[in-house]
């Protein structure tokens, strides 16, 4: 098939960056001295982590506003929704007392962990196979939550276009949050309290008899679920149903009088784009090792927008770079001008609490006024393309 | 042969304006039939009507022989209804069925001012129109589950792209084809849809004369080849007089006149409508 010879370099190109994550990752085991960035507690994995997990979401929120045309704010709502689900459902039964203790323990003992365990035993490769299972689980069914609800919200809120849809669904994910914090939940949800004490990145770490960490796996795991994640959208984008979102954007009534339903592929594009939004949602909780809904406001749906914009609307590679750059900045390179700094006995002025945010700013200006198409467009990278133009080049070299 | 599309008392009101008022016409099966009339006659109103883009105030619209459209106005709209015939359907059920649905039933159509998808290329354009009839579903279709449905529906898009010599701009971004070009790519994507009854509004606005003389055959052709009925909106007279089989007329969104091409054309009616009369006469 010619679809599959061109979409080969492609799962290359992402089994190679997966490895590379994991040879990263384990670089400080193999060769000593390595400089501050390479070690485990170097803010480069914490970045690399976030911007995994925020990924994700991004390509997710693309899916709807870049490819289907809805301008939906909701992504922030959908994945506390999912964050809220993985955690209420990961938490094992013995620490639950000790989470809830200020509503007298959960509503419901359940936890998918201690069943798995039950089945494979706590210990060794029967606890890891536990784990991962009930991981798996636990985020399909943070996506499934995440996407029920998006249809119920759906169903009116679809009828609504561009500007009113996004307040529309703004409005809903404010509701969310404020009911996961209403202090009569707080025996499912625990209040305006954060939900701790499930499984996250850091356990999938393999450690042997002695509790020392043999191979580090806790970047290599984001990556990986986003990486399927992503591939999904890409091959559900590239389809039939992708053509068929594409053309609701490009012109709705050409769409429908074609034959395109418009409710249904609306539907559809924002129960998916909701679906991994939820399981975004959860590998964030993983990502901070909590739950809580404070976490989950506009601001943060802000941030996604914001990367969407600068990758390119309508273009995953765009979003996946964005969210790279967008996080290494927000959470690292720029993070120097949040404190004093001096050179020699100079110190440098304006740096201070907060200017960070001031500079960024103007960066998001400079991107919208100037490169108001992001930084990819609506086009996407692409690996084989590339590699015969340098195959091209070496040719005419030699 | 029975009736294509059927419309039987149709009005379409907008507020306090009756855009279309009580329109009744038969489009035979396999027919070229055209809806002619002056600006703002309601001609495009009375398509939309029948697309589903609309839901007309009252009436009955049936394609082949089957109930597709029904309405009467109740409630605000009865008290507002300015139209005839407000009890005639009153006791039968209403149908409103969305566009899709009819592009589903067999229906297709073209736009005047011309609406193809703009960030996609020509092949895409007919291949989405594909869309609608394939029996996959989102999973097989993301899972690549639908390999031969999905090469099939390939096929016969360009299949349909070498038919309208389109093959050789498959790659081009629709929106740079030139205007003649888009017009005809508009046709093929309305063609791939499988339609049995092709709704073209002003499909020669914007041609010239040559365009306009190589239109007719186009049309005649294509009426053959998919074995179409045709239901045309149309200003340029040379056109309609040449192509279609019958002529309807309205005016002010009631019917004028209707005949055949000789008939229309020396009605004192319609050349008042077109040409306009002075108060004093």
């Amino acid at each position: 098939m010619k679809q599959s010879r061109k979409s080969f370099p492609v799962f290359i190109g992402i089994a190679i960056l997966l490895l590379l994550v994991i040879l990263l990752e384990n670089l400080s085991a193999f060769i000593p001295n390595l400089p501050q960035v390479f070690q485990p507690t170097s803010p480069l994995f914490t970045v690399l982590k976030k911007a995994a997990v925020y990924s994700l979401v991004a390509v997710s929120m693309n899916l709807l506003n870049g490819f289907t045309g809805l301008f939906s704010l909701g992504q922030a709502g959908f994945m506390l929704l999912g964050a809220y689900t993985y955690a209420i459902l990961m938490v094992p039964a013995v620490q639950k007392e000790q989470v809830y203790y200020l509503f007298g323990g959960c509503a419901f003992d359940f936890s998918l962990l201690d069943m798995f365990e039950g089945i494979f035993g706590s210990g060794g490769a029967g606890g890891a196979i536990a784990m991962i299972l009930a991981c798996l689980i636990a985020l399909i069914l943070a996506g499934c939550v995440a996407g029920f609800f998006s249809y119920l919200i759906g169903i009116p809120v679809l009828r609504l276009k561009s500007d009113y849809l996004a307040i529309a669904t703004l409005g809903f994910a404010e509701i969310l949050r404020a009911i996961f914090q209403w202090q009569k939940l707080g025996k499912v949800t625990n209040g305006a309290n954060m939900i701790k004490g499930f499984p996250t990145f850091s356990n999938f770490n393999i450690t042997n008899g002695s509790g020392e960490t043999v191979l580090r796996l806790s970047t290599f795991v984001p990556f990986l679920i986003s990486a399927l994640c992503i591939l999904v959208i890409v091959l559900l984008i590239n389809s039939s149903y992708g053509r068929a979102f594409k053309s609701i954007r490009d012109d709705e009534i050409a769409a429908e009088a074609m034959g395109v339903s418009l409710f249904k592929h609306k539907m559809m594009s924002f129960v998916i784009s909701s679906f991994f939004a939820g399981v975004g949602g959860a590998l964030f909780a993983m990502y901070v090792a909590n739950a809580q809904a404070k976490a989950f406001t506009s601001v943060m749906t802000y941030e996604i927008l914001l990367i969407v914009v600068i990758g390119g609307i309508g273009s995953v590679s765009g979003s996946v770079i964005a969210t790279f750059l967008y996080v290494a900045c927000s959470e690292w390179w720029l993070r120097f001008l949040d404190s004093e700094q001096y050179l020699g006995s100079f110190q440098v002025p304006l740096l201070r609490n907060g200017f960070r945010m001031v500079v960024f700013s103007i960066v998001i200006m400079v991107i919208v006024l100037f490169f108001s198409q992001g930084i990819m467009g609506n086009r996407e990278i692409n690996i084989g393309g590339l590699l015969k133009k340098i195959s091209k080049r070496s040719e005419r070299r030699s | 042969m029975g009736n294509a599309l059927r419309l039987e008392n149709v009005t379409m009101q907008f507020g306090g304006v009756v855009s279309v008022n009580n329109l009744s016409l038969e489009v035979p099966e396999h027919k070229i039939i055209a809806l002619i009339g002056p600006n703002g006659a309601g001609k495009t109103t009375a398509f939309n009507c029948i697309t589903g883009v609309y839901q007309p105030t009252n009436g009955l619209i049936e394609f082949m022989g089957k109930p597709m459209v029904r309405n009467h106005p109740t409630g605000k709209s009865l008290k507002t209804y300015k139209g005839e015939h407000a009890d005639k359907f009153a006791k039968e059920q209403i149908l409103a069925p969305t566009p899709d649905e009819i592009t589903g039933l067999g229906i297709a159509r073209t736009f005047q001012n011309i609406r193809l998808w703009k960030s996609m290329t020509v092949f895409e354009n007919v291949l989405i129109a594909k869309h609608q009839h394939a029996k996959q579903n989102v999973f097989s279709a993301t899972f690549r589950r639908n390999l031969a449905e999905e090469k099939r529906m390939r096929d016969e898009t360009m299949e349909l792209l070498v038919e309208q010599d389109l093959e050789t701009y498959k790659d081009e971004l629709a929106v740079s084809l030139p205007y003649g070009l888009q017009r005809r790519l508009e046709i093929a994507r309305a063609l791939a849809t499988h339609p049995s009854l092709l709704l073209l509004d002003e499909p020669a606005a914007g041609m010239n004369p040559l365009e306009t003389s190589m239109l007719a055959d186009f049309v005649r052709q294509i009426r053959e080849k998919y074995d179409l009925t045709v239901f045309l909106i149309e200003h340029h007279m040379d056109l309609v007089m040449n192509v279609s089989d019958y002529i309807y007329v309205i005016d002010f969104g009631s019917e004028i006149a209707r005949g055949v091409p000789e008939e229309v054309q020396n009605n004192h009616r319609v050349i008042e409508a077109y040409l306009g009369v002075g108060d004093e006469e």
